[in-house]
C-alpha cells in the first residue's frame, strides 16, 4: 500500500482513538449524570470511527494483522495523532477547550473528505460526518455556556484555552503524507481548511466572551511520531492486555 | 368511613385490580416512602456500578470489547437517569436523592463494594451481577407504581442483553488459553457469594417485604427469586465448563431445583454496613464528581439565567 496513504490514514485513526480513550476516561466520573452520557457518546462515536479506519487498513493489508494490531501493539513513535488528543482532561475546562479544538478540525476535515477521490475513505468520512457536526454543537455549546456563566468557570475557561492554544495549529500544519494525499486528491488542501475552522473556532471563542490568547509558538510532532510524555502513558495503559497476554483472542 | 380509610380502599382496589398507581393519585404515606427508598437506592445503585466496570474501559483488550463496554456503563448512567425521574414523580428531587447517597444516608447495591481485578470480572458481573438483577427485575416491570414499572421495562431490556455480552466475555476465556480459563473461575470464585447475597437477606429476617408483596411493589419473595437465579445459573457454568465454588452444591430431584450452601450473611452485613473492599472508594470517588462538578452546574444556571433574561428582554422590547 501507498506509505504516504497509510500514514494519513493512521493519522486521521489515531486522533480518534487517543481522543476517544481520553474521553472515556470520564465515564461515572462526568460533572452531572447527562453530560457523563453524552460525553461517552462522544467517545463511542469517535473510537468507532477509528475502528472503520483501523479496518480498512487491516483488509488492505491483506489479513496479516487484525484491527486491533493498530491500537494496541503499535509503539508510541508510530502513532501519528495530534499532540492535542493526547493532552490530559485535567477537568471539565480542559476537556471542553480540548474537545471545540479539535471538534473545529475534525468537522471540516470530514467535510473536505467526503469529497475525496478515494471512495473507502469519503464513505467513511460521510458515515462519520454527522456524529462530528453534533460534536462540534456539542462543545461549541459548552464552551460559550462556560466561558460566558459565572466568574468561576469563566476564569477556568480562560485558563484551559491559554494552555491549549499552543496545540491549535498543529492540525493545520501539513506534513509529507498530508501533501501528498492533497496533491493526489485524497486529502483536504490544509491551508484553506485551516482558514474555515480557525475563524469558526475564533467566532466562538468570541462569543462565549473568553479571549483569544495571544501565542506565537505551536507545537508540533504527533503527525510525524514525535509525541507528549502523556502518550506512553495512554498506550500503557491501553495495550496493557494485549501485551501482557500476546497472541489470544478476547 | 373516614376519608382517609375511603382513599386507601379506592388505592388497594387499584392494587388488587392490577391497575397502575400514577404520580397524582392518592396513595398512603408509607408506600410513597417504600418506593422512594427502593427506587432511589435502585437509581444509586445503577450509578455506583458505573465505577467497578468502568474501571476497565480504558484498559479493555479490544476495540469490540472496549466499545462494548463502554456502551454498557453508558447504559447504566441511563438507567440511573431513567430511575431518578421515576423517583422524582413522588416529590423528591434528585439533588435531594444525591445527597442521601453521598451522606450514607442512603444505600445503594453492596456487589458494587467489591473491586473488579481482571478483566474476567467483566464478564462474571455481566453474567452473574446482571443475571441476578434481571431476576430481581423482570417481576418489577409489573409492580403498581407506573412510573418505576415502565422504567423498569426499558432497563430489563439492557439489562438482559448486558447479561449475553457477560456471558459471551465468559465463553471466550473458558474456551481460551489456561490463563484465561484460570482467569473466568478466578472471578466466578470472587462473585458467585456476593451474588447471591444481592437478592437480600433471607425472608425470614427481611424486614421490609410483607407490605411491599401486598402493594404489588414486590411479587416474589428474596429467597424464591435467589433459588430461581440459582437454578438458571448452574447449568450456564456447567456449559462454561467452570465450577461454582460451593462444596454444597447439589441437585435435588424433589424440589427440581439446586440446594446450596450457607451465605455468610456476616460478610453481607460487614459489606452493607461500609467495611466492604471498595465502600470508601466507590463513595469517595461519586463525592468527588459530584463536587468537582459543582462549578460547571453552577456556569450552566447561570448562563441558563442569562439567557432568559435576554429572551425576556427581546420579547418586552
Amino acid at each position: 500500500m501507498d506509505q504516504h496513504r497509510r500514514k494519513f490514514i493512521l493519522q486521521w485513526a489515531d486522533n480518534a482513538m487517543i481522543l476517544g480513550q481520553r474521553l472515556s476516561e470520564w465515564c461515572g466520573h462526568g460533572p452531572v449524570l447527562e453530560q457523563d452520557i453524552a460525553l461517552t457518546n462522544i467517545a463511542l462515536d469517535l473510537i468507532g470511527e477509528a475502528r472503520y479506519l483501523y479496518q480498512l487498513l487491516a483488509k488492505e493489508e491483506g489479513g496479516l494483522v487484525t484491527e486491533d494490531d493498530y491500537p494496541f501493539l503499535r509503539k508510541e513513535q508510530a502513532f501519528y495523532n495530534l499532540l492535542l488528543v493526547e493532552q490530559p482532561n485535567e477537568d471539565w475546562a480542559f476537556t471542553i477547550v480540548r474537545q471545540c479544538i479539535f471538534d473545529h478540525f475534525h468537522f471540516h476535515f470530514l467535510m473536505e473528505m467526503k469529497n475525496s477521490a478515494d471512495p473507502a475513505l469519503a464513505a467513511i468520512a460521510e458515515k462519520t460526518l454527522k456524529e462530528a457536526r453534533y460534536h462540534l454543537k456539542y462543545s461549541s455549546e459548552w464552551l460559550i455556556r462556560l466561558g460566558d456563566g459565572t466568574d468561576e468557570s469563566h476564569k477556568k475557561m480562560q485558563h484551559a484555552l491559554h494552555n491549549m492554544v499552543k496545540f491549535v495549529g498543529e492540525a493545520y500544519e501539513p506534513v509529507e503524507a498530508d501533501v501528498a494525499m492533497w496533491q493526489a486528491g485524497i486529502g483536504p488542501d490544509l491551508t484553506k481548511l485551516k482558514d474555515k475552522a480557525i475563524s469558526d473556532l475564533k467566532q466562538v471563542v468570541a462569543q462565549s466572551t473568553l479571549d483569544w490568547p495571544n501565542q506565537q509558538f505551536g507545537r508540533t510532532g504527533g503527525k510525524n511520531g514525535s509525541h507528549s510524555e502523556h502518550l506512553g502513558y495512554i498506550l500503557a495503559t491501553m495495550q496493557y492486555m494485549q501485551r501482557s497476554y500476546p497472541g489470544v483472542e478476547w | 368511613m373516614t376519608q382517609v380509610s375511603s382513599l386507601e380502599e379506592k388505592f388497594l382496589q387499584v392494587i388488587d385490580a392490577e391497575d397502575k398507581i400514577e404520580p397524582k393519585d392518592w396513595m398512603p404515606e408509607e408506600y410513597r416512602k417504600t418506593l422512594i427508598r427502593q427506587i432511589s437506592q435502585h437509581a444509586h445503585s445503577e450509578i455506583v456500578g458505573m465505577l467497578p466496570e468502568g474501571n476497565w474501559i480504558t484498559r479493555a483488550p479490544s476495540l469490540k470489547r472496549k466499545l462494548a463496554l463502554l456502551a454498557k456503563v453508558q447504559d447504566e448512567a441511563g438507567h440511573g437517569l431513567y430511575l431518578y425521574s421515576a423517583c422524582e414523580t413522588l416529590g423528591i428531587d434528585r439533588e435531594t436523592l444525591l445527597e442521601q447517597l453521598h451522606t450514607g444516608k442512603a444505600k445503594y447495591s453492596s456487589i458494587f463494594n467489591y473491586p473488579t481485578l481482571t478483566w474476567a470480572d467483566m464478564g462474571a458481573i455481566g453474567w452473574l451481577v446482571d443475571g441476578a438483577a434481571i431476576m430481581n427485575q423482570v417481576p418489577l416491570c409489573r409492580c403498581s407504581y407506573g412510573p418505576y414499572a415502565r422504567a423498569m421495562v426499558r432497563v430489563c431490556k439492557e439489562e438482559s442483553f448486558h447479561q449475553r455480552q457477560g456471558y459471551e466475555i465468559m465463553t471466550v476465556l473458558a474456551k481460551g488459553s489456561a490463563e484465561q480459563k484460570a482467569m473466568a473461575q478466578d472471578a466466578l470464585n470472587r462473585w458467585w457469594w456476593p451474588s447471591l447475597m444481592m437478592f437480600g437477606p433471607n425472608d425470614s429476617d427481611s424486614t421490609h417485604s410483607e407490605m411491599s408483596i401486598r402493594w404489588k411493589i414486590k411479587r416474589f419473595s428474596n429467597d424464591e427469586l435467589r433459588q430461581r437465579f440459582v437454578d438458571m445459573t448452574i447449568p450456564q457454568a456447567d456449559l462454561l465448563g467452570l465450577t461454582v465454588p460451593d462444596p454444597m452444591l447439589k441437585y435435588n430431584e424433589a424440589k427440581k431445583g439446586y440446594d446450596f450452601g450457607p451465605i455468610d450473611w456476616d460478610e453481607f452485613w460487614n459489606v452493607v454496613k461500609g467495611n466492604g473492599p471498595c465502600n470508601e472508594e466507590r463513595l469517595n470517588a461519586r463525592v468527588k464528581a459530584h463536587e468537582n462538578g459543582s462549578w460547571v452546574r453552577e456556569a450552566a444556571a447561570a448562563y441558563a439565567q442569562k439567557q432568559a433574561q435576554i429572551h425576556n428582554i427581546s420579547k418586552t422590547a
